[in-house]
């Protein structure tokens, strides 16, 4: 049989139903993953001799996990799968990709991008030291190596990952020096209404925040960071914030695991040429995307973390719709009602993700007030004093301007991590609102490419 | 005068535009610059950086000297190095066949004033332990080197106007026409600027505004690709092209000092001048990788993080558009400078305010007269034929070798 070329990218919650509805559809889908398995971040699977169990693993979403994997397994004959893969480029009709130094292309008639996300980041003065990781980095040290990043760890940021990483290195057994919240209390009071619209979900961030407390960890809101201190020979010695009360406080620990909730994975979708929106409220750029996964381009659909942060369960359905919108739009015939129903539950999902960003805001203010000496740009080592001196004296007042000039966002994480942090710094000292400021062009590779890279001739 | 009449008009904020800016201030003139986006977005800020005097056309080489000497006084004439690094230029041939072409070239170029240094055999492999097995023979071009694209236009912009001309940025030019005895410059956003001096320095997008004029020329937009590895320690020194008939083989590169190497080269993709964007082909960053791993094995060992391509504009036999229009009067022209315009960037600036402000030029630039794009039938004569040398001749490969 000869149907539609679809590709999907990514084999986390999003890719992995998204996969299960087109074979539903009779279509052998190309699945691509950068992984080495299937899972994605939350449910990312160990490798092959590991023997943890579910429970152990995942916790409270281990039945989740289970069901996803079971569904993926269920799927492998029926399916084209790569793993190991990186799609590193798109042109009009072909994913480019590469595999253990060759690189072949996909064409498709429908590309289907389920990336996810990674952690939205928020420099702080001393975060290049040794011992600092984002909580994304954290949470995969223990779920696919059993280790933690350090002997004694402290959390700092804001966001469902905060309390969740912190719980599950907790009930690994690790030594938590603190959770150091940037969210008042008063802003999960006031996103409560939002929050209550999964009910569910909200009691399980409660019961992660419970365990914290009854082991005696340290849980501070409302805090501001002043600085992880350490040095480059040793790493990482300890961290000074100031609290709710405005007062400094010091916690020993010789790893700092961090973020700020999360920002889309949008390389592919932006060199797909997909058009892009400023959401207000959540500080950050999205990709265009409908409730159905459509992109502003003909062809490219969106799903999962990788369009707007809905969640696991938000980037299960996510997957789905897009799919069928897909199939809708090759022509195929698919169960309007059962479209219907999975936009009902996307409403709620959206509504909750509402509430997440008004709960746990971007500390937008400590981009502004980061010391001059402070790095903004890791890969470069690049401060925000520098970066604000293009500003001021060269007039960059726009994001891929002060790349130029600057260098913020040219390393190898190519603004991935820093390009956030970096807008709100350029936006406060050209005083310009951040919108203005755009946002950093994607530019391929997706990920560092190798040289030795050779063309596959099929 | 109004903030909206000055003695010169210049559309287009690239490294010709800014440049003639900051020497016509210096020669006194009152300037206004219009850019559509910002300055130096275009092919001045996404050039591979080359400042390379060998393998260009002959007769550009007295051009190509004096703007290598406003590059090494660039300090003190703008206030910024532009990461200006005079390391050398290497050309290098697979075949015996180019090794000849780089022999005649030397010989050629010596009367203009480039002095190249021939080496083969143990002695290249001794100082550029780098190079391939393949690579026979090398010409070294000592002073040239290679500068930061990025940070090029928007300096001289700046200079320009601490020296005293106005830029607009975000101002797009529909129009521009003559009014009685001064030119009128109708942009998007309502404005009109005049001046009774008008220069046409918009790039890859100059031939529309020349056809205007009644003096079309050839000229195709296209992108030529880069890409840039992860940083690793300082070793390479100059920067390194082959010199080939053969577009594919038609590699270069070039270390920073941050560590970082630059490449391009091997084919160009197509640019889109209504949407501002040349795309990167994928299939060209593979040939690429091909080709760095028969010039330069070691470079070969490592990851780009990004690619990237500009448009530029190329015209029919690959010499610049530069110099007065041969219909209107006080209109002149400074575009499609072929992909060899970064090394020439600040001498055309300085060439063009000389122009401008005299009459004359004291550095021939007769070869990239307009005029030689006029139909035979026309009364104008076409005085690109005051030299010897054709453009398309076999010592000058001025499209391919940045
Ligand atoms: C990828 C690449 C690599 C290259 N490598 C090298 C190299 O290594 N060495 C070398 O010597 N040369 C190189 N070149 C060539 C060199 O970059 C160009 O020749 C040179 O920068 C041209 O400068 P310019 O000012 O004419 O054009 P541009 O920099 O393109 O500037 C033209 C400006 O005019 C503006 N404009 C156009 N129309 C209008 C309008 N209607 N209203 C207002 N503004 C307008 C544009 O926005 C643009 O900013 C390379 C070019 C490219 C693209």
């Amino acid at each position: 049989m000869v149907g539609p070329r679809i590709v999907v990218v990514g084999t986390g919650p999003a890719g992995v139903r998204c996969a299960e509805q087109l074979v539903a559809a009779g279509i052998r889908p190309v699945v691509i993953d950068e992984g080495g398995r299937d899972g994605g971040q939350i449910y990312r699977r160990q490798p092959p001799n590991f023997r943890r169990g579910y429970a152990d693993l995942y916790g409270s979403e281990a039945a989740k996990a289970d069901a996803l994997h079971r569904a993926f397994d269920a799927l492998r004959d029926r399916i084209d799968y790569h793993p190991g893969t990186l799609a590193w480029n798109v042109t009009e009709g072909e994913l480019h990709l590469m595999r253990d130094g060759a690189a072949w292309r996909a064409p498709y008639d429908a590309l289907i991008v389920c990336a996810g996300a990674t952690d939205r980041l928020m420099p702080v003065k001393g975060w290049q030291h040794a011992g600092t990781y984002s909580l994304g980095a954290a949470q995969v040290a223990l779920k696919s190596q059993a280790c933690s990043v350090g002997r004694r760890v402290v959390f700092l940021g804001s966001g469902p990952l905060l309390y969740l990483v912190a719980a599950q290195y907790l009930k690994a057994g690790a030594a938590i020096g603190a959770v150091l919240d940037t969210a008042r209390l008063s802003d999960r009071v006031a996103a409560l209404p939002r929050l209550l619209a999964r009910p569910g979900v909200l009691r399980n961030g409660l019961s992660y925040i419970a365990a914290l407390r009854r082991a005696g960890v340290p849980l501070l809101s409302g805090v501001t960071p002043v600085e992880i201190t350490g040095d480059a020979a040793r790493g990482v010695d300890g961290i000074v914030v100031r609290d709710g009360a405005g007062r400094e406080r010091r916690f020993d620990c010789d790893a700092v695991a961090m973020g700020y909730h999360l920002r889309p994975e949008t390389q592919l979708a932006d060199l797909a040429r997909c058009a892009f929106r400023f959401d207000a409220e959540a500080r950050q750029w999205f990709p265009e995307v409908s409730l159905e996964g459509r992109s502003s381009v003909k062809g490219v659909y969106l799903a999962g973390d990788g369009a707007r942060i809905l969640g696991a369960d938000g980037a299960e359905n996510a997957g789905r719709l897009a799919a069928l919108s897909a199939l809708a739009d090759l022509g195929l015939p698919v169960d309007r009602a059962r479209v219907a129903a999975l936009l009902r539950e996307q409403g709620v999902m959206e509504r909750f993700r509402r509430g997440l960003v008004r709960a746990f805001p971007w500390p937008a203010g400590q981009a502004a007030d980061l010391a001059d000496d402070a790095i903004v740009c890791r890969c470069e080592c690049i401060t925000a004093g520098e970066l604000r001196r293009t500003v001021r004296e060269m007039g960059a007042a726009e994001a891929n301007r002060a790349k130029a000039f600057s260098r913020v966002g040219m390393g190898r994480c190519q603004g991935r991590y820093c390009g956030q942090a970096g807008a709100e710094v350029v936006a406060h000292a050209a005083a310009v609102p951040l919108e203005q400021v755009g946002r950093l062009r994607g530019q391929a590779p997706v990920k560092p490419l190798a040289i030795a890279t050779r063309e596959e001739t099929q | 005068m109004s903030a909206h009449t000055s003695d010169v008009l210049i559309v287009g904020g690239g490294l010709m535009g800014t440049s003639t800016a900051f020497f016509l201030r210096r020669r006194g003139m009152s300037v206004t610059l219009l850019e559509r986006g910002l300055v130096g977005q275009q092919a001045s800020g996404t050039n591979f950086g080359n400042v390379r005097r060998q393998a260009r056309y002959l007769l550009q080489l007295p051009l190509a000297n004096r703007s290598l000497g406003i590059w090494q006084r660039l300090p003190e004439l703008i206030g910024e190095d532009l990461e200006f690094l005079p390391s050398g230029h290497i050309r290098v041939a697979y075949t015996q066949d180019q090794a000849g072409v780089l022999e005649q070239y030397a010989r050629d170029a010596r009367d203009y004033g480039l002095e190249l240094e021939l080496i083969g055999g143990a002695a290249l492999r001794a100082r550029y332990p780098f190079l391939g097995p393949e690579v026979r023979a090398a010409s070294l071009s000592p002073h040239d080197g290679h500068a930061n694209p990025r940070l090029a236009a928007p300096a001289f912009g700046r200079a320009a106007i601490r020296a005293g001309a106005h830029i607009a940025e975000n101002t797009e030019v529909l129009e521009v026409a003559r009014d009685g005895t001064a030119f009128r410059a109708s942009c998007a956003d309502g404005r009109v600027y005049r001046a009774p001096v008008a220069l046409i320095a918009s790039g890859a997008w100059g031939d529309r505004m020349s056809a205007a004029f009644g003096e079309p020329v050839p000229l195709t937009a296209r992108g030529p690709q880069m890409a840039v590895t992860e940083p690793v320690p300082y070793r390479i020194g100059p920067t390194v092209g082959v010199a080939s008939q053969l577009l594919q083989e038609t590699i270069y590169f070039r270390q920073i000092k941050r560590g970082n190497i630059i490449f391009g080269g091997c084919g160009r993709g197509p640019a889109y001048p209504d949407l501002r964007r040349a795309y990167v082909l994928p299939e060209h960053t593979l040939t690429q990788f091909d080709q760095l791993k028969r010039l330069a094995p070691a470079v070969a060992r490592l990851n780009i993080i990004r690619v990237w391509s500009g448009i530029e504009g190329y015209m029919d036999d690959n010499l610049p558009v530069m110099g007065a229009s041969r219909a209107v009067s006080g209109l002149y022209y400074a575009f499609g400078f072929s992909g060899h315009g970064f090394q020439l960037g600040p001498g055309v600036g300085d060439v063009m305010a000389e122009l401008i402000a005299t009459g004359n030029t004291s550095t021939p630039i007769a070869p990239f007269d307009i005029g030689r794009f006029a139909a035979a039938s026309k009364e104008l004569p076409a005085r690109a034929t005051t030299g010897t040398q054709s453009p398309a001749g076999s010592a000058a490969v001025p499209c391919q070798q940045r």
